[in-house]
């Protein structure tokens, strides 16, 4: 959960390693609105909370189908487009493993990758190649089958990208790609606002990328068809991992009423997706929260019985912790109403959820249900938003303080004398008020000057900046460490798209050993 | 992990997560126990909860129970200075404004 994404653009024209990491955009929600099902449609507690005993009978039918295994464990491999890479080879070498599933889009992932792809550059997530040499050989060995919305903008590319480096290592794969969450050809078919209230046609002749949240079906497409590894672009994270159980166990979808097992497995695809978050990662507070072995901290497993009965566990002997303190803090997180958390494959009900320890860092998941998918999906549409500008320098010991805010005085002063404009200006002074505002008290031993501007123009954002670099011989005394940054700026807005309006399509690539 | 009666704030009762999604922040305070929840449930009402974050922008705050995990979600509209991608903020995901709650001061038993 790092850098915010976008590209920069540096004097040597050279992009961030972790360019396409980005907030998790979570779900491909829908607004709490335009949800299909109502409370009133769903069944009694009666019906909803089967005991273990009827979970039993019911996977005991379903296994008498011949659909599948009794229990599915899928792991997670990545929580966004830049985390580590060794917590999913540990996962890929576990005999035990069926599923790897690769959480790596953000919500402006897959704009970021348009702009990428324009400019020569892969419509995939960079970090592809890394991951799945990484992976792959063990994916092949222990018969895990991977699922990934690294294909980002380029689904097709990146499985033609991972069929090579199959071919190179010998290994016998059949790659399936899923694309059509490209909606930006159809933009009058997105409703008229944004989930801000805007008008979507305010951002006609800006948008860099519309792409819709695609659903778990896709995906079950590609596994009934056999595909080792499925790739696929904007889908909703939860579908990734749900995708596989309902491939496994022959799952009742869409579901007509409320599922408890659909609901289970959304909640479980919605726990597993950020990868450390939920085994100790993003939780560490010395002397509040002790985890241990976070430099070698370990990604989740999900254990799936057919019955829809969840346990979320990691490896033994990789770090931090799975408990149910780390689960629901993940539980929630870019959760809003969990009575209704709105993804493509339905309309999950968190707020019955309860965890249990069942094990050494093993906590069941119960009381997750899901109402019927909306008929509509969330599309992430992503604009150009201009340039940001970014200064920074700093001063210590004895009037530090003073003497970094007389520096954003001297830089807002310049911006005046050299008619220098931006759209949007902010000056912070890092470690004191730079993130919550000034809350706190005292004046620190250190401070940092960041002035940041949204700009229309590069050369208006690289100005802004410079202002900041010059005060090394201009400014306050003391001034040390001065860095400047320019990076376009992808702005992302959220609409919806009837469902009909979407047509998921998969292409297959088979690779002889 | 105190005596819920006795802790002065909410770090003292509970760990805290945040999470962005455009211009709304959702922060969850996970209560270490069901009188802790109970205390937090109590003390953090919607309106403390705005005015801890008014200066930040924050609109409208709605909160969600789920007591069967001892949670509380805070939804907070308008505190992310327009969302990450434009926000010119130094933490523009408001990834840190868990700690902004975390840090909220609790009335000492008989102050209320």
């Amino acid at each position: 959960m790092t850098g915010d994404g976008t590209e920069r653009v540096t004097d040597e024209g050279t992009e961030r390693e972790s360019d396409d990491t980005g907030t998790k955009a979570g779900d491909g929600a829908t607004t709490d609105d335009d949800r299909t099902a109502t409370d009133d449609d769903r069944t009694t507690d009666d019906d909803r909370t089967a005991t273990d005993d009827d979970r039993t009978t019911d996977g005991a039918e379903t296994i008498a189908d011949g659909a599948g295994p009794a229990t599915v464990r899928i792991g997670c491999g990545a929580g966004y487009a830049g985390d580590r890479i060794e917590p999913a080879v540990e996962l890929s070498a576990d005999p035990d493993l069926e599923y790897l599933c690769f959480e790596c889009l953000g919500e402006r992932t897959v704009a970021l990758a348009r702009q990428r792809l324009a400019g020569d550059g892969p419509g995939y997530n960079p970090r592809l190649e890394e991951r799945f040499e990484a992976v792959l050989e063990n994916c092949v060995e222990n018969d895990v089958t991977v699922v990934t919305n690294m294909g980002a903008a380029d689904p097709d590319a990146a499985a033609a990208a991972t069929a090579e480096i199959a071919a190179e290592a010998g290994l016998e794969l059949s790659v399936a790609s899923v694309t059509g969450a490209d909606v930006a050809d159809r933009f009058d078919a997105l409703h008229e606002e944004t989930f801000g209230g805007d008008p979507v046609a305010a951002y006609r002749d800006r948008t860099v990328a519309a792409d819709a949240y695609l659903g778990a079906e896709p995906i079950v497409a590609a596994l009934e068809g056999g595909a080792d590894v499925v790739i696929t672009g904007r889908v909703a994270d939860s579908s990734l991992f749900l995708a596989p159980m309902i491939h496994e166990f022959g799952w009742e979808f869409p579901h007509d009423g409320p599922s408890e097992r659909i609901g289970q497995g959304l909640t479980a695809g919605h726990l597993l997706e950020c990868a450390g978050q939920i085994t100790g990662g993003y939780f560490a507070d010395p002397g509040r929260a002790d985890v241990e072995g976070l430099a070698e901290l370990g990604f989740p497993i999900g254990e799936i019985t057919a019955d829809g009965g969840v346990t979320i566990t990691k490896l033994p002997g990789t770090g931090g912790e799975v408990t149910p303190a780390t689960c629901t803090q993940q539980l929630l997180y870019e959760v809003h109403d969990p009575t209704a958390y709105l993804v493509p494959d339905g309309v999950v009900d968190l707020s019955g959820v309860s965890f249990e320890t069942v094990g050494p860092d093993a906590v069941r998941v119960e009381g997750g249900v899901a109402d019927p998918p909306p008929d509509t999906l969330k599309v992430s549409l992503g604009y150009d938003a201009g340039y940001r500008g970014v200064g920074e320098i700093s001063y210590a010991g004895p009037g530090a303080r003073d003497r970094a805010e007389l520096a954003a005085r001297i830089v807002r002063d310049r911006l005046g004398i050299r008619g220098l404009e931006p759209a949007g200006l902010r000056t912070d002074l890092i470690g004191v008020d730079a993130l919550h505002g000034d809350v706190g008290d005292g004046d620190p031993y250190e401070v940092r000057l960041r002035v940041a501007a949204r700009c229309g123009d590069e050369a208006t954002a690289r100005g802004v900046a410079r202002e900041v670099e010059t005060l090394y011989t201009n400014g306050p005394a003391g001034g040390g460490g001065a860095r400047m940054d320019v990076e376009r700026i992808v702005g992302i807005v959220s609409t919806l798209i009837d469902r009909d309006r979407v047509e998921p399509e998969l292409s297959v690539r088979e690779v002889d050993a | 992990m105190s005596d819920s009666g006795r802790a002065r704030t909410v770090r003292e009762l509970a760990l805290v997560r945040a999470g962005d999604k455009g211009d709304t922040s959702n922060v969850v305070v996970v209560a270490d126990s069901t009188a802790a929840y109970d205390r937090l449930a109590v003390e953090l009402t919607e309106e403390r909860v705005r005015e801890r974050f008014a200066h930040l922008g924050a609109e409208g705050v709605t909160r969600h129970e789920v007591p069967s995990t001892n949670a509380l979600n805070f939804v907070i509209e308008g505190v992310l200075a327009g969302g990450v991608t434009t926000s010119l903020r130094l933490d523009a995901h408001g990834k840190s404004l868990s700690s902004l709650l975390a840090g909220m001061e609790l009335p000492a038993d008989g102050e209320r």
